[in-house]
């Protein structure tokens, strides 16, 4: 135990010593940050009216980010369960930095909730009594809260045990850490779910109120978080000493290209269903793609996400251009990019166009709300560096190394 | 480690030092509009749910209020608490074939219930529609409407607003139990415990929540200074606000306000329980539909037509 | 001065009461209780003022030297003037005639469906309390008996668009 601790400390201490690319790129997101701030305390002092947002459209850019982060936190579980229950040993190394994604996720999640509020100082009502007055079972946010807390709690002690037995030297305990996995993987695609519930169970909102939209989001986010995880552990396999096979990314790119093609089928029997059958409620979707009553904000960006996604689903389906680096990466920023449109503005925004009383307000985000999101993103890149700063020394070995040097020299 | 500069093609000076001072800088700079912000106040952030407060502690809270708001508005505000009366259940009724679109309801019920002018909030809406043409698809309507007299020709009214549902979904959707139906069936939010996550608003399916976006702004000669806790008082930026059938007259015995303003008596109010009130008689003997009744949401708005409109 | 102040008040309230003629008709079934109409004009009334020293002339024509601001546009096909008045009294087609201060009793001949709903409260503006005293309108408080179409009037402002709210 005492060894941990003192391997951990060992860690942080050294957290903010680095290069100068790392120096560089913290001076970086903390001026994102700053910036942002700066942006947050004028809408705490102004009100929403900085953003677009009005009662036509009354979720936007926020919740758009919200929901795209709630998919990317849950694909982490996409590398768990090959990992611990396959033993897929290329995996297996990696799923420890695949929980820090899911974690720093939750926590941008958390802060696109905070932004978004009207009275964020009131936060603490969402809580059961007696702080607050949680609505629970009937709001779905009250669900969102629980489940959200819950695997951000799950994946933290995950990762703090994983971390602790590496800093001595062993291997996890499967008996131990058996139980959390088993939880975890149905929480994981418990919270898509239960995100996807949110604005499945608003009967208000004909686009949102269709039974697909829950498969949707879970395989919207089974694409686009392994997307970004590709890129992230190739980053990491440059900036520091972790080693990662190739097996394990072109296990996940495979992964993705299953994933990204129920997706498309997915949206394919959506545009099936409104455009023959013709009813009304195809109002949103023709928005999108096609714009409505002459309103199209929209349309060149819808189909710059579906060709986007078409593409990448090319390039991951066929073995040749999924394993070459190049073309795996362009697909990757490809889905990321396509996903991204699709699951925010394709899915946030048309839910409110036309809104309840057949009115068009196309909503586009203002500067300030782009700027509060660059922060909060910005927040996420910093977490996830410090934390990955911290556990890679842990990881490699490196650490527990010198103090047994440390101490075979005092010996 | 090294005390060395190290030197980088941006060309400042970059080390540890030197960044950490300008991060330091930086959050204080962003620190300083946040001071500017309202005075924050320990009871205000304390008070509690408006269901969770006893007689006592309500009237507390209301003084507190009071003196606030009146402070405020130069002007001395009451607000009422008064209960729901029993056996009473209010109604509501529209009647489509008198109304003419003139929208006096609309700026009655802005003055009454001292809704904010800039930014403009309007808790009803009065939707035009086309003779002929289709009416159930609201893609159909046409909210800003200006010709210069009204009603034009070829086209009919359709004034609405919260629709006061007796299986309202934007109660099961609101996290935090801000908004509620009271037993006489009036839907009310306690603005003090209100977070502004506005997923009540997409719960609506009749548009009839409003956002604060900024801080609500009334001529202060225009204040109507007699007010309900859950209706008509002074509210502030990032909570929900809607119509409540004018809480503080209609607890009060009174007609709501839109009731009264309009020209062709084309609105009707009273109390379901009672056998004998015109609303029931309208519901018994006329032809009443509401809207989206598809959705179970069980609205007590009814519309419904007595006859050609003149 | 104590008395001044009664006067005064009396005063008041004689002269309020004149404004508005609060009439009590508890006489026929179901008719509303608390009535407002309108303050009458005083020149043309009452008609024996003038008439008392004129001619009956029943034939229908387009009044010129008297009453020409009266236009008809109320089934002018079917009736003019002498149709519905007749000396100090309206009069129904059944040649009865009634006092004008319940002229709804003519307008029911024709507008049964009308009078039914207005009697329960659901044709016409109604104020006052749902609970306790509703006030109800005279037929002619919002109608010109003479041309009952309502005019049309200037609407108030549209709403603002989402878009220019700032």
């Amino acid at each position: 135990m005492v060894d941990a601790i003192k391997v951990f400390l060992k860690s942080l201490i050294r957290l903010p010593k680095g290069g100068m690319v790392f120096y560089a790129w913290v001076a970086f997101l903390l001026v994102l940050i700053g910036f942002g701030l700066s942006v947050y305390a004028k809408q705490l002092d102004r009100g929403l009216i900085i953003t677009a947002m009005r009662n036509q459209v009354s979720w936007g850019f926020y919740i758009a980010n919200f929901t795209f982060l709630v998919g990317v936190a849950a694909a982490a579980v996409l590398l768990v369960i090959p990992a611990y229950l396959y033993q897929f040993k290329p995996i297996k190394e990696i799923v420890l930095f695949g929980e820090m994604i899911a974690i720093t996720a939750v926590t941008m999640c958390i802060l696109f909730i905070m932004v978004d509020l009207g009275q964020p100082l009131r936060i603490l009502h969402i809580l059961p009594k007696p702080i607050g007055m949680m609505n629970f079972p009937a709001s779905l946010l009250a669900w969102d809260v629980i489940v959200l807390s819950g695997y951000l709690l799950i994946n933290s002690l995950l990762v703090l045990y994983t971390l602790y037995r590496l800093s001595v030297g062993k291997e996890y305990k499967l008996s131990l850490v058996l139980p959390l996995i088993l939880l975890s993987i149905p929480w994981a695609i418990s919270i898509h779910t239960v995100t996807a519930f949110l604005y499945n169970g608003l009967s208000a909102r004909p686009f949102w109120n269709a039974s697909i939209l829950a498969p949707r989001f879970l395989a919207s986010a089974f694409c686009s978080g392994p997307a970004l995880m590709l890129i992230i552990l190739q980053l990491m396999r440059k900036f520091s000493k972790v080693e990662i096979d190739n097996k394990a990314i072109f296990k996940i790119s495979e992964l993705i290209a299953y994933t990204m093609g129920i997706n498309l089928f997915l949206l394919g029997a959506e545009i099936f269903k409104e455009f023959y059958s013709g009813g009304i409620h195809k109002a949103p979707l023709e928005y999108l793609y096609f714009g409505l009553h002459g309103k199209n904000l929209l349309t060149p960006w819808m189909w710059a996400s579906l060709i986007a996604n078409i593409t990448a689903f090319i390039i991951f389906l066929i073995p040749k251009t999924r394993e070459n680096f190049v073309t795996l990466n362009i697909g990757a920023v490809l889905i990321f990019i396509g996903v991204y449109i699709e699951k925010g503005l394709g899915l946030i925004i048309p839910g409110f166009i036309p809104d309840s009383l057949g009115e068009i307000y196309e909503y586009w985000p203002t500067n300030t709300e782009s700027i509060i999101t660059i922060g909060i993103w910005a927040v996420g890149a910093l977490l996830y560096t410090l934390m990955v700063k911290f556990a890679i020394p842990i990881y490699t070995g490196e650490l527990m190394a010198e103090n047994r040097a440390a101490a075979q020299k005092a010996k | 480690m090294s005390k060395k500069i190290r030197s980088n093609p941006i060309g400042i000076k970059l080390n540890r030092r030197t960044f950490l001072k300008g991060a330091a800088a930086g959050l204080a700079a962003a620190a300083l509009p946040i001071q500017a912000a309202e005075a924050f106040s320990w009871e205000t952030f304390l008070q509690k749910h408006f269901k969770e407060m006893t007689d006592e502690e309500i009237k507390r809270v209301i003084e507190r209020l009071e003196k606030e708001a009146s402070l405020e508005w130069r002007k001395e505000i009451h607000i009422s608490a008064a209960k729901a009366k029993p056996g009473v259940k209010f109604g509501y009724g529209l009647d489509l074939s008198r109304c003419i679109g003139c929208r006096k309801c609309v700026s009655a019920c802005v003055r009454e219930n001292n809704q904010s002018r800039t930014p403009q909030v309007h808790w009803i809406s009065v939707l035009r529609f086309k003779k002929g043409e289709k009416w159930i698809d609201l893609e159909n309507s046409e909210k800003y409407y200006n010709p210069k007299l009204v009603p034009e020709e070829g086209h009919f009214y359709m004034p609405v607003q919260c629709q006061q549902c007796e299986n309202p979904p934007c109660v099961k959707a609101c996290p935090t139990q801000a908004t509620w139906k009271e037993p006489d069936g009036i839907v009310v939010i306690d603005y003090n415990w209100c977070i502004g996550c506005r997923y009540c608003m997409a719960a609506c399916p009749y548009g009839a929540r409003q956002f604060n976006w900024a801080k609500p702004n009334i001529p202060q000669n225009e204040v109507n200074p007699e007010t309900h806790y859950l209706g008509n008082r002074p509210r502030d930026k990032g909570v929900v606000e809607k119509c409540t059938f004018c809480i503080q007259r209609t607890r009060a015995g009174k007609y709501p306000a839109c009731v009264e303003a309009c020209p062709v008596g084309a609105r009707k109010f009273g109390n379901l329980l009672d056998p004998k009130s015109e609303i029931r008689y309208l519901i018994e003997n006329k032809r009443v539909f509401r809207l989206k009744e598809d959705l179970n949401t069980e609205p007590k708005f009814y519309y419904f037509f007595t006859g050609w409109q003149v | 001065m104590k008395i001044m102040g009664k006067l005064a008040v009396i005063f008041s309230v004689l002269f309020l009461g004149g404004m508005f003629f609060l009439h009590s008709s508890g006489a026929e079934e179901g008719v509303p209780k608390l009535i407002i109409t309108k303050p009458r004009t005083s020149e043309n009334y009452p008609c024996s003022k003038c008439h008392k020293y004129l001619s009956v002339n029943k034939t229908k024509r387009k009044l010129i030297t008297s009453h020409s601001n009266i236009t008809l546009k109320h089934a002018e096909e079917d009736r003019w003037c002498l149709d519905c008045h007749e000396g100090d009294k309206l009069k129904l087609p059944s040649g009865q005639l009634i006092d004008y201060d319940k002229p709804y009793i003519l307008c029911k001949q024709c507008h049964g469906t009308v009078y039914k709903d207005w009697k329960v409260g659901i044709h016409g503006r109604l104020t006052g309390m749902w609970d306790g005293e509703k006030v109800y309108r005279m037929c002619v408080t919002c109608h010109d008996p003479h041309q009952p179409r309502f005019k049309p009037l200037e609407p108030e402002q549209p709403p603002m668009k989402p878009s220019d709210i700032k």
